[in-house]
């Protein structure tokens, strides 16, 4: 399963939410299927695509947030499972791209490789909902379900360690940024 | 209040330790007033008032941490929705936020308001937070974050007030210093 292909899953369904990215491979591909006012990439700060995700859910309980976090980035912040579930925001849902590499460094394995299980630490953690995904047409499924069942979830995306041929895009950090804010300001006007 | 009880476990939240109430709730009061609506923390002895107040007051969210970079995310989130936070941390979880405030709040230019508990400066009996003292103010200045000192009950309201104002116009990470003298009454 390519992560590409994920994306291209569920680009329609991220049309209404507030969605943050990790850097590198995840930020790329999805701004290659093409960008939105309402997507965040978080281009550094690995591990704390989920936190931002929890404060923006917390924040922001009307709108729907979703996380596409990678092995390597959550694994550097695991106990952002923990406090995810224990806030349980009902709103959040987290994706983690698993390829079992650090891809954008030169694909060195990371502990998923060595059998550590993502979905059992997040259950273990408390998260309500985890589940390993295996096809595009069960990650789609899996994604709709969390959108629209309204439960703090975590899918664990079993990806190719595969990615684009560049991480630089030509969207600044701070336009990303500064226009991300403002599409929540607007929201809030509606 | 503590001794806490939840969910049939008895919690003791710092009650017996010489922190100070009257300084902890004129802090505390004045994040309210900068409409403060999100605070972040991670349990540390200075700190106890300051957390039960967030956690018993409904107008107030408290994100409880397992790690204090966690709430370089979770104010970074806050901000971007519009909600004014701030973060309760020692300084030796200031010190395991740094990358967080570096390639998040720095690199993407996002104000936080961080109140830290000086530990391990003059007066402090404890030696495992001797080191973390010698590093502090170095390191927020390596850093380049503006920093006060708050060692002057006169003083709380008007520099909270001001380190929030910087924050909120500079775009960047701004800490309040808790020291001893403020916060400990022995």
């Amino acid at each position: 399963m390519l992560r590409l292909d994920c994306l291209r899953s569920v680009y329609s369904e991220l049309k209404d939410c507030l969605v943050v990215t990790i850097m590198g491979a995840v930020a790329a591909e999805l701004q290659s299927v093409g960008h939105r006012p309402n997507f965040f990439y978080l281009q550094h700060a690995m591990g704390l695509a989920s936190s931002t995700g929890l404060g923006l859910a917390m924040c922001l309980p009307e709108q729907h947030v979703v996380v596409f976090d990678g092995d390597g980035s959550l694994l550097m912040n695991l106990g952002s499972l923990t406090t995810m579930a224990r806030y349980r925001p009902k709103n959040l849902t987290h994706v983690v791209f698993d390829n079992e590499s650090l891809l954008s460094v030169g694909g060195f394995p990371t502990a998923t490789n060595t059998g550590t299980d993502l979905e059992g630490i997040a259950r273990a953690a408390g998260v309500p909902r985890a589940f390993t995904v295996h096809s595009v047409e069960t990650f789609h499924s899996a994604v709709r379900k969390a959108m629209h069942e309204k439960e703090l979830t975590t899918i664990i995306a079993k990806v190719e360690a595969a990615g684009p041929s560049r991480y630089v895009t030509d969207l600044s950090l701070l336009e990303n940024r500064f226009q991300f804010g403002r599409h929540i300001q607007s929201l809030k006007q509606h | 209040m503590c001794p806490l009880r939840f969910q049939g476990k008895l919690f003791h939240c710092g009650q017996n330790m010489p922190v100070s109430l009257s300084n902890s709730k004129l802090i505390y009061e004045t994040l309210k007033e900068c409409d403060v609506r999100l605070v972040s923390a991670l349990p540390e002895t200075w700190l106890v008032h300051l957390i039960r107040m967030t956690d018993e007051d409904p107008t107030m969210t408290l994100v409880r941490l397992a790690k204090e970079e966690e709430a370089v995310g979770i104010s970074a989130g806050a901000h971007l929705a519009g909600v004014k936070s701030a973060m309760l941390m020692q300084n030796h979880g200031f010190m395991a936020s740094i990358n967080g405030i570096v390639s998040f709040a720095h690199l993407y230019k996002i104000p936080l308001l961080m109140l830290i508990s000086y530990r391990g400066s003059f007066g402090e009996k404890d030696p495992w937070q001797t080191q973390g003292g010698n590093v502090t103010e170095p390191l927020l200045r390596a850093l380049g974050i503006p920093y006060f000192l708050l060692d002057e009950v006169e003083t709380v309201k008007k520099s909270i007030r001001h380190a929030q104002t910087l924050a909120e116009s500079s775009l960047q990470p701004v800490a309040i210093l808790l020291t001893r003298d403020l916060m400990w009454e022995e």
